[in-house]
C-alpha cells in the first residue's frame, strides 16, 4: 500500500512520458497534415530571377519568361517524374457584375488540375471540365468570399456574371481555405485556361503565365522535383548556368517552419514536465527504499551473518527499488494509454501511442528505480552486520 | 546418512585459535577495551561454554569468533585461516563458510518457509536450487521438524523456531556451531529441547561453542571458560566438568 504511494511519483512520470510522447507524435502528424493541406508537398515557379535586384520581376519586359508552353513541358511524366500535378496560373485584375453589385477581384485562368495542384474544393457545383477548357467556355468558379460580397450568398451555382460586357455561368463555389499570408484565399474567380487567353486578356502577350504551380508526389520528393523542374526549364529557356536563370523556383518554407517551431516549444514544455514527474518520482523510490533499509535492517544483518557479501545485499536492494520503478512504470503505461485514448476526443488534439514509446517508458523507469536505489543500495551494503543484528 | 561436520578439518589442529585477543570500542572520544587479551584455543568436536556477569564481554567475544566483528590487536585463526584483519568479502565468506549461528532472537525471517530460511545459507554459499532444498530438507529432518517445513515461522512455537535456526546452522556442515543465549527466549521446556538437541550435535562430533550466563546451562558443556571484565579468569583456563 506504501509502496502503491511511493511508485505515484514514476505512475504520473511515466503516464506524462507516454501522453507527451504521444501528444508530440500527434502535434507532428496534425502539424505534417495541415502543412500537407496548405501545400508543402508544393512548388512555385515564378518568373524573373532570384538573384535579379533591378526589381523587374513581377513587372514587364524581363518578367514575363514564363509561359504556356514551360507548363506544358513541366506537366511532362518523363521531364519532371516526381510531379503528380502541374497547374499554370494567368491572372487578372477585373470587375465582376451582378445586376446593380460589383467586385473586383483576381480572375485566374488555368487548367482543370489546379483543385488537385491547389488542395482545393467545392462548396457547390463542380469544377470547370476539359471541354470547357478546350472550347474556351464561359464558365466561371467563384470564391466562397467573392460570391458573398457580389451576391450576399454562396449557393449561387447557375447564375450568370458580366465581366467586360462578356456573361459567364457560375459552375461551382469553392470551400473557405482562409489566407496565405495577407492574401485571401477565397476572394478569387477562376475561368479556364483558354477563356482567360481569348476573352479576358489585355495584356497583350497571351502565352505569357505569372506562375506555374508544381505538385511533387511527397514532401520528400520536394527537392528533387525542385531539380528536375529547374533543369527542364533553363534547357527550354536555353539557359546554361543556373546564376543566370530567368525565373525562380520556391517551396513554402514558411509555414514549414512556423509549424515546426511551435511543436519543438511545445515538446520542450512537455519533456520538462515528465522530467520533473520522474525526478519527483525517483525521489520517492530513494525515500521508500531508505526507509526500507531502515526497517529491514536486522534482516540485512543475518543475512550479512549467514554469508551474503555487501555486493549480494546491494544487489537484492537494487533489484527491488528496479522492481518498484518497473511496476510504477507499468501502471504509469496503463493510465498513459488510457489518458491518451480519453483526452483526445476531450481536448481535440491527436495523441498517437507508439509501441515504441510505451517500451522505452517502461526501461526508463527500471531505470530510474536502479539510478535512485544505488543510494539506498549502497546503505544498505555498508551497514555493519553486528550493528544490523542488535538493531531492535 | 548423518553428514560429518568436522569434515575436511585436522582433528588434532585447533578450530579457533585465539591468541592475545584485545577489542575496543570508540564511543565518541570515549574508549572502552570490551576484550582485554584472550588466549583460548578449541579443538574439533569440543563442547564449550563461555560464562560470565551481564557486561563482561560474552557478545563481543561471540562476535569475534562468529567473524561478525574484527579485533582491535592481536591474532584469531579459524580453521586454519587467519581472519584477524579480513575485509568484508572474506569475512561474509568465512561466516558463510565456517560458522553456524544460533541466536537468542531466532532471528529467523517471518516472509519465508521454514524450510526457505533453512536454504538461505545456501543461497549465499552458491549452491543449486535442487540441492538446496534436498539438504535443507534433510537438516529439518535431523532438527525433528520434517513435518513443518512449509510452515512459516508465526505458525511455529518458540522452541520450533530455535530448532529451524539450529537446522540453518547445520546445512553448511560449518566448523562450530555458535549459539548465543540459545534458550534465553525460551520456556524450560523448549530449553530442554534445545539444549538436548545440542547435546546430540555434540555426540555426532559437532564442535559447538554455547554462550550462556545460566549455570546449569553450562554445566552440560566439557569445558566452562568464565569471563569477567573481557578476561578469563583462572588464567583463560577452563573448567573441566
Ligand atoms: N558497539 C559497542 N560500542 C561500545 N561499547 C560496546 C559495544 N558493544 C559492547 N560494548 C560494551 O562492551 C561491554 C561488553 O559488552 P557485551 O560483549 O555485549 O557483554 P555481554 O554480552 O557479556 O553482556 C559492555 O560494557 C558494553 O557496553
Ligand atoms: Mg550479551
Amino acid at each position: 500500500m506504501r509502496s502503491l504511494l511511493t511508485m505515484l511519483g514514476i505512475v504520473v512520470g511515466i503516464a506524462s512520458v507516454v501522453l507527451t510522447v504521444g501528444l508530440g507524435l500527434g502535434t507532428q502528424k496534425d502539424v505534417s497534415d495541415q502543412i500537407a493541406s496548405l501545400g508543402s508537398d508544393l512548388l512555385i515557379v515564378s518568373p524573373g530571377s532570384s538573384t535579379d535586384d533591378s526589381g523587374m520581376r513581377g513587372g514587364f519586359g524581363s518578367a514575363e519568361t514564363l509561359t504556356l508552353s514551360d507548363a506544358d513541358a513541366l506537366a511532362s511524366d518523363v521531364a519532371v517524374p516526381d510531379a503528380v500535378g502541374v497547374a499554370a496560373e494567368k491572372t487578372a485584375d477585373l470587375s465582376l457584375e451582378y445586376g446593380e453589385s460589383n467586385w473586383t477581384t483576381t480572375v485566374t485562368g488555368t487548367s482543370t488540375s489546379w483543385t488537385d495542384v491547389r488542395s482545393r474544393e467545392l462548396m457547390y457545383g463542380d469544377f470547370f471540365t476539359e471541354d470547357d477548357e478546350s472550347s474556351a467556355a464561359h464558365v466561371i468558379v467563384l470564391g466562397s468570399e467573392t460570391a458573398t460580397e457580389l451576391f450576399g450568398s454562396t449557393a449561387v451555382v447557375g447564375q450568370d456574371v458580366t465581366i467586360d460586357g462578356d456573361t459567364f455561368e457560375i459552375v461551382g463555389v469553392l470551400a473557405e481555405a482562409g489566407s496565405s499570408g495577407d492574401t485571401s484565399l477565397d476572394d478569387i474567380a477562376v475561368v479556364p485556361m483558354n477563356t482567360m487567353v481569348e476573352t479576358l486578356d489585355d495584356s497583350g502577350n497571351s502565352e505569357s503565365v505569372q506562375t506555374i504551380y508544381i505538385k511533387a508526389a511527397s514532401s520528400d520528393v520536394l527537392s528533387a522535383a525542385s531539380q528536375e523542374a529547374q533543369t527542364l526549364l533553363l534547357n527550354m529557356h536555353g539557359i546554361s548556368s543556373v546564376d543566370d536563370a530567368d525565373f525562380t523556383i520556391d517551396v513554402q518554407d514558411s509555414l514549414i517552419d512556423a509549424a515546426t517551431s511551435v511543436y519543438e516549444q511545445l515538446t520542450i514544455l512537455l519533456t520538462g514536465i515528465a522530467a520533473l514527474a520522474l525526478l519527483v518520482g525517483g525521489i520517492g523510490v530513494m525515500n521508500i527504499m531508505l526507509v526500507s533499509v531502515t526497517e529491514r535492517t536486522r534482516e540485512i544483518g543475518l543475512r550479512k551473518a549467514l554469508g551474503a557479501a555487501p555486493a549480494t545485499i546491494r544487489n537484492q536492494f537494487l533489484i527491488e527499488a528496479m522492481i518498484l520503478g518497473l511496476s510504477g512504470g507499468a501502471i504509469g503505461v496503463i493510465i498513459g494509454v488510457g489518458l491518451a485514448l480519453a483526452l483526445p476526443s476531450v481536448l481535440g488534439s491527436t495523441i498517437v501511442i507508439s509501441g515504441l514509446a510505451l517500451i522505452v517508458s517502461v526501461v526508463v523507469a527500471v531505470g530510474i528505480g536502479a539510478v535512485f536505489g544505488v543510494y539506498p543500495a549502497a546503505r544498505a551494503a555498508k551497514l555493519a552486520p553486528i550493528d544490523a543484528l542488535r538493531d531492535q | 546418512m548423518t553428514p560429518t561436520i568436522t569434515a575436511a578439518l585436522d582433528p588434532d589442529a585447533p578450530v579457533i585459535e585465539l591468541t592475545a585477543a584485545r577489542k575496543t570500542y570508540l564511543t565518541g572520544d570515549i574508549e572502552f577495551e570490551a576484550l582485554r587479551g584472550i588466549d583460548c584455543q578449541i579443538y574439533p568436536g569440543e563442547y564449550v561454554a563461555i560464562v560470565g556477569p551481564s557486561g563482561s564481554g560474552k557478545s563481543t567475544l561471540m562476535n569475534i569468533l562468529g567473524c561478525l566483528d574484527v579485533l582491535t590487536s592481536g591474532s584469531y585463526v579459524l580453521a586454519g585461516e587467519d581472519v584477524s584483519h579480513m575485509n568484508e568479502d572474506a569475512l561474509a565468506s568465512a561466516r558463510n563458510r565456517r560458522i553456524g549461528f544460533v541466536f537468542q532472537q531466532f532471528h529467523l525471517l517471518p516472509s519465508l518457509t521454514a524450510v526457505g530460511n533453512v536454504e538461505l545459507p545456501l543461497v549465499y554459499a552458491g549452491v543449486a536450487p535442487g540441492e538446496r532444498r534436498e539438504r535443507a530438507l534433510a537438516a529439518l529432518d535431523r532438527v525433528g521438524l520434517a513435518d513443518k517445513a512449509r510452515n512459516h515461522p508465526g505458525q511455529l512455537s518458540g522452541g520450533q523456531q530455535q530448532r529451524v535456526a539450529i537446522a540453518r546452522a547445520l546445512v553448511t556442515e560449518p566448523a562450530i556451531v555458535l549459539a548465543d543465549e540459545p534458550t534465553g527466549n525460551l520456556d524450560s521446556r523448549s530449553t530442554a529441547d534445545v539444549l538436548g538437541m545440542l547435546d546430540d550435535l555434540h555426540g555426532e562430533g559437532a564442535t559447538i561453542v554455547l554462550i550462556t550466563h545460566e549455570g546449569d546451562v553450562a554445566a552440560r558443556a566439557q569445558t566452562v571458560y568464565n569471563v569477567t571484565d573481557g578476561q578469563f579468569v583462572g588464567e583463560g583456563m577452563g573448567i573441566a566438568k
